[in-house]
């Protein structure tokens, strides 16, 4: 049998084009999104139609789990810092300079005020830790200081910052009366109006929205 | 494309003393650069998120004291209550339910589209209050109210379920408000 004689093909690719597709997609990746916010815990939020965006500045958060765990969370470092001076006074915590820092630089807090001070001053890896096990805020539907934290929480955010827009973003599948303790309490503060985060999800054709979309366009 | 075109094409002859510059290839190895490149696209796709998180208004009713002649009262030919239970359930009725002697029909539906959705309790609710209007039944003010009221054993995503519902069937008047006794028995009983 005669031998078949294989060509010999280089197998140098010209990377170039490949290099530019890269690079292209990256400065797209880089331009077109934003690093995601630090979350304490895992929060899949229902879905709706609305198109609201959530605007950059001016939020106190308060994110809601599945078992009703509640964490505050808020923007700018400056009003950050304010809040948590006037908690330390209002509540006596004794926190220090380092302490207060941590709560500066952090992002959110889900821990009653007596284990504020230990939770400030651990490290951010020991904190995500404590996060999985921490019991939230304390709240519930009364106006007293002392059982309900949350509300303490919101007077002095409300205090450093009267534009403040309040969101809730609770799981799903969280039980009803655990955010009924939230809205409560906002309303205890005369607070009706708040935004709810959702996922967007596409209008039902057919339906009074969808028409109204089509005439709008 | 990564090379270059080096060669002195119709240069001139050299003389024997002038010595001949070594050719120099210019290609380049592009290898570590695609991944690199691709090793920053992996972690910008992991680390960053595209869209910004959407929010839904909500307004609660106020629960400052009205004068009893201030407050607005509600037809009850224009009222629907949905009450959401367990198992993501909606408990609907008509009417305002404020006669104990005559209970009203509570039937159950559920957030989806279809045969027994709530979307077309709505919707038919909506079309009967605008001809109670046409036929002078109704003013021209009064729009369909829906009322929500969560029980304990519903979850948030049940209500935000039923505000969606009111945005997406344009309701315009709505309200969440607190379960009472009576609608929870209406609830047991079904």
């Amino acid at each position: 049998m005669p031998k078949v004689k294989m060509a010999r093909k280089s197998t140098n690719i010209d990377m170039t084009a490949m290099c530019d597709v890269a690079f292209l997609l990256l400065t797209f990746f880089m331009l077109a999104t934003k690093f995601k916010p630090d979350e304490p815990v895992v929060v899949s939020t229902p879905s709706s139609i609305s198109e609201i965006t959530l605007p950059d500045t001016d939020i106190m958060m308060l994110t809601v789990d599945k078992t009703g765990r509640i964490f505050f969370s808020i923007d700018k470092q400056s009003i950050r810092e304010n809040l948590i001076q006037d908690i330390n006074s209002y509540k006596n915590l004794g926190l220090t300079k380092a302490e207060m820092d941590a709560f500066k630089y952090g992002s959110s807090v889900g821990v009653p005020f007596n284990q504020l001070k230990s939770y400030l001053g651990a490290t951010p890896a020991e904190q995500k830790d404590f996060d999985k096990t921490a019991t939230g805020i304390p709240t519930d539907t009364s106006n007293d200081v002392v059982t309900n934290e949350l509300a303490t929480w919101i007077r002095s955010a409300r205090n450093n910052n009267a534009k403040l827009r309040i969101t809730i973003k609770a799981d799903g599948n969280t039980a009803y009366p655990e955010v009924k303790k939230v809205i409560q309490t906002l309303e205890n503060y005369k607070i009706y109006k708040f935004n709810l985060i959702t996922n967007m999800k596409a209008i039902p054709p057919g339906t009074a929205a969808a028409q109204a979309r089509t005439t709008e366009a | 494309m990564a090379e270059m075109d080096t060669s002195s094409g119709g240069g001139h002859k050299k003389g024997p003393g002038v010595k001949k510059a070594k050719k120099l290839s210019t290609r380049i190895d592009m290898t570590p650069m695609v991944d690199l490149g691709f090793l920053l696209i992996t972690f910008f796709m992991f680390t960053t998120t595209m869209s910004k998180p959407k929010t839904m208004e909500i307004n609660m009713p106020a629960k400052d004291k009205v004068e009893d002649n201030q407050q607005t009262k509600i037809k009850a030919s224009t009222a629907l209550t949905l009450l959401l239970g367990n198992n993501h359930r909606v408990y609907y009725y008509e009417g305002l339910a404020d006669d104990p002697a005559n209970p009203p029909a509570v039937k159950v539906a559920y957030f989806k589209p279809g045969a027994d959705g709530i979307r077309n309790v709505i919707i038919a609710k909506k079309q009967a209050v605008s001809q109670l209007q046409q036929s002078g039944g109704l003013g021209p003010k009064d729009n369909a109210v829906v009322l929500i009221k969560p029980d304990a054993t519903s979850t948030y995503e049940d209500m935000v379920n039923a505000l969606d519902e009111m945005a997406i069937n344009d309701v315009k008047t709505y309200a969440v408000i607190d379960i009472t006794d009576v609608d929870k028995e209406f609830m047991g009983a079904q």
